[in-house]
């Protein structure tokens, strides 16, 4: 587990390991990353390297087991594509990795930072633990005034070092005029370093050096934990986008050249092969072919596409080659202008205060006035200034949220963790707070509840010969339904007629000649039949009515368990989708899912998102597509799949990895337990603070029951979060 | 007591050096891939002499 959660510290771990393949060719070399999924072992990691090392033009390679990558340094010309292949032939799984994208996590230098102040923080607060418990076991007159002497030496260098972030963070709210956790915590260490300082001046007996450390280090382990569930998810997020490699093929005179997406310009010819993605909105100039436009509208019907045509980013060519000419590229395509909408629903969400948060400020307050009041009572009382400071130092030093600092990070570090393992990354902070509050459901359709790839639902209606003739057209075509059609006609033991000279008409269908009569498989519109609300293929067997072939998408797995244990768990399931009216109540009714609304356009899965919100329910929102962003941006909470586009991804609080829904509904059970345990450590937190406060201000608090009480707190509290796993 | 005036400054030196050696390992990137490591050294492809 700790070796998953490690955040990539890697700028380029081949470079150290390996020195040879040299500087000297620096400048033509090409850095190329693989992801590995299937490696798991020592001989994967021999065979990956021995392969790729082998393979002519590479310098260098290394495997990341860790993060399941394998890093190449090769001749410029060598491509992924080229090294994919070596991989497969050895028996790995390997997908190219966009070098760009990963960038954010390769020089992880906060991580780093913040690990160094921890280690420092830890070596000086174990020496000057060990100074003071010789002091606390009797040490006398010089020799406590040396120990607290070089306890001071170690321990101003050490604060300022590592407590810079608390300094920082402190800084920054003050400036405007707002109190955080930080504020205390910085007004702690500066009024314990000070009257110790004086102490020791004094030969006093109380100094609370160490106290100031062990504060500093076990908050700087909070925020540790919290930055690396963090980093974790952000290099998990990374990866995904990293995989799309966005390329393009540019025609230019007649030849076709692989390029970047960014390098496309408006005006720009692009081929568009089928299976391909449109890189970039544009006219279709020449070509016929049909678009599956759904995840950006949510429709599974494919539409017609023709020369003339406009056509957006993230819309998929499914039958015939398409040249398309760039209308807008880069952050002017639709799907980048999507972010506006999704700018504005968000504006809703930064309203959500954190249980951290909320405590922070019951708490800042609280602290200081009751310190301010030691000092104020105790000066009255005695008219010593040393006294009163030494006890209102005691009193911060005790009260300070060393365990509230560990609270909320050990509780989330756990809960993700777990979560991880089932495949869901957490990448909001609050995220899991967030989903704990959860009333209401609202699922998309398409690519979120189905699987996006369609079945057969009347195989049982037509005749044989009907058949074997449609099987026959199907096979010669790759377009989605003609594959769902020839798969389910296989699985039921028809043979493909003899049919001749078939071919495929792009955007159209399949034809052939089947004893002298034409026949044809294709759009109603083309075989000569009525548009139904309902996908269909159309045959068209040389005789007779043409007949339809119906197809519903097929349920991703875990859909219905998930929409069932929702259910069960007494939340309220809704059904949001772009898709036709009949599309949408058949799978409504198939899940047992009483709301349902169909032909959604984007802003009104928001507005419906928004309206949930404003009757006071808690929204999440899972969705895949384009038409989902701004609804996942205004929810509560939000989920995409791992195959959901990229603008979905980054607006989602949560991204599922795998394929199968399942996890959200234990998900929402985690997130509760989470949430209690949160609360349950304040609790134990403020349990502390009940019984030393009082000891703190009636001046009996020494250093030892400061020591004690903060470190009992700590190890109470991480100990409580880790019962989640 | 006099022992201290050698004993102090000797466990502090001892002290930074494993401070100092944790650092170069953070800035050396062993980190990096703690599962992959802890594999590697199972490996007996370099047994015989170091890889080159």
């Amino acid at each position: 587990m700790t070796a998953q959660l490690r955040p990539s510290l890697a700028a380029c771990p081949a470079c150290v390991a390996a020195p040879h393949g040299g500087a000297e060719q620096a400048p033509t070399e090409a850095r190329l990353a693989l992801s590995l999924p299937g490696i798991h072992c020592q001989a994967c990691i021999s065979t990956v390297e021995r392969e790729l090392n082998a393979h002519p033009g590479i310098h260098s390679a290394r495997v990341n087991l860790t993060l399941k990558r394998a890093l190449i340094e090769a001749e410029p010309d060598v491509r992924a594509a080229d090294l994919i292949p070596v991989l497969e032939r050895a028996g790995f799984e390997a997908h190219e990795l966009d070098l760009a994208a990963l960038a954010a996590t390769q020089n992880d230098k906060a991580g780093r930072d913040l690990l160094m102040r921890l280690a420092v923080a830890f070596f000086a607060s174990m020496n000057v633990m060990l100074l003071s418990v010789s002091v606390w076991s009797g040490a006398s007159d010089a020799t406590r005034d040396m120990f607290h002497w070089i306890s001071a030496a170690i321990t101003f260098p050490a604060i300022i070092f590592s407590a810079q972030p608390f300094f920082a963070n402190a800084w920054s709210a003050l400036r405007v005029r707002r109190l955080n956790m930080d504020v205390p915590i910085v007004l702690a260490l500066v009024l314990a370093l000070v009257t110790s300082l004086w102490e020791t001046f004094l030969s006093g007996e109380h100094a609370y050096f160490d106290a100031a450390l062990t504060l500093t280090f076990f908050l700087l382990a909070g925020r540790y934990l919290d930055y690396r569930t963090r980093a974790v998810a952000r290099s998990a997020a990374e990866e995904l986008a990293a995989l799309e490699v966005p390329r393009a093929i540019r025609l230019l005179d007649g030849d076709e050249y692989e390029v970047p997406v960014a390098d496309l310009g408006i005006g720009d010819l692009i081929l568009v092969r089928p299976g391909g993605r449109m890189p970039v909105d544009g006219e279709i100039v020449s070509g016929r072919s049909e678009l599956d436009r759904s995840l950006l509208t949510g429709e599974t019907l494919p539409v017609f596409a023709e020369p003339g045509l406009a056509v957006s980013a993230g819309e998929v060519n499914l039958t015939g080659p398409l040249t398309i000419r760039a209308t807008a590229v880069g952050e002017d395509t639709s799907l980048h202008r999507m972010t506006d909408l999704v700018a504005i629903a968000e504006s809703g969400r930064s309203r959500y205060t954190s249980l951290a948060d909320s405590a922070a400020k019951l708490y800042a307050p609280g602290v200081h006035i009751l310190s301010a009041l030691a000092f104020a009572g105790w000066y009255l009382y005695t008219f010593d200034i040393r006294t009163a400071l030494n006890i209102a130092a005691a009193v911060l030093i005790i009260t300070c949220p060393c365990a509230l600092g560990l609270a909320v990070p050990a509780v989330t570090t756990a809960a993700s963790g777990r979560l991880f393992k089932k495949g869901m990354l957490i990448k909001h902070a609050t995220a899991l707070e967030r989903l704990a509050e959860v009333d209401t459901v609202v699922f998309d359709k398409t690519g979120t509840l189905t699987a996006g790839t369609p079945e057969v639902t009347n195989l049982g209606n037509h005749a044989r010969a009907d058949l074997e003739i449609a099987l026959a057209l199907a096979e010669g075509s790759s377009h989605p339904l003609s594959v769902a059609l020839s798969r389910a006609a296989r699985a039921a033991g028809i043979k493909p007629a003899a049919v001749q000279d078939i071919t495929e008409v792009p955007g159209y269908g399949a034809e052939g000649l089947y004893r002298g009569a034409r026949v044809r498989l294709g759009r109603a519109a083309w075989i000569g039949a009525a548009q139904g609300s309902q996908t269909a293929a159309w045959l068209d067997g040389g005789a007779g009515a043409a007949k339809p072939f119906l197809f519903t998408d097929a349920l991703r797995p875990g859909a219905a368990e998930a929409v069932q244990a929702l259910k069960e768990a007494g939340k309220d399931v809704l059904l949001i989708s772009g898709d036709t009216v009949g599309a949408v109540e058949d799978l409504a009714v198939r899940l047992g899912i009483s709301k349902w609304v169909a032909e959604a356009l984007p802003a009104d899965k928001s507005a419906r998102v928004q309206l949930l919100t404003d009757q006071g329910q808690k929204v999440l929102m899972v969705g895949d597509g384009l038409n989902d962003t701004a609804a996942l941006a205004a929810a509560h909470v939000s989920i995409s799949p791992a195959s959901a586009l990229d603008a979905a991804r980054v607006a989602s609080d949560i991204v599922l990895l795998g394929q199968d829904l399942e996890p959200i509904a234990e998900a929402c059970g985690v997130a509760q337990k989470a949430t209690r345990r949160i609360r349950e450590n304040f609790r134990i937190a403020t349990l502390y603070n009940v019984i030393a406060v009082p000891l703190a201000i009636a001046g009996l608090a020494t250093p030892l029951i400061a020591a004690l009480a903060m470190s009992t707190s700590s190890i109470t509290v991480s100990l409580n979060a880790l019962r989640l796993r | 007591m006099s022992v201290l005036a050698y004993l102090i400054p000797i466990s502090l030196i001892l002290g930074s050096v494993g401070l100092a050696a944790f650092f170069y390992t953070v800035r050396s990137n062993q980190y990096d891939d703690p599962e992959g490591d802890s594999r590697r050294i199972l490996n007996d492809e370099w047994d015989d002499k170091p890889k080159p």
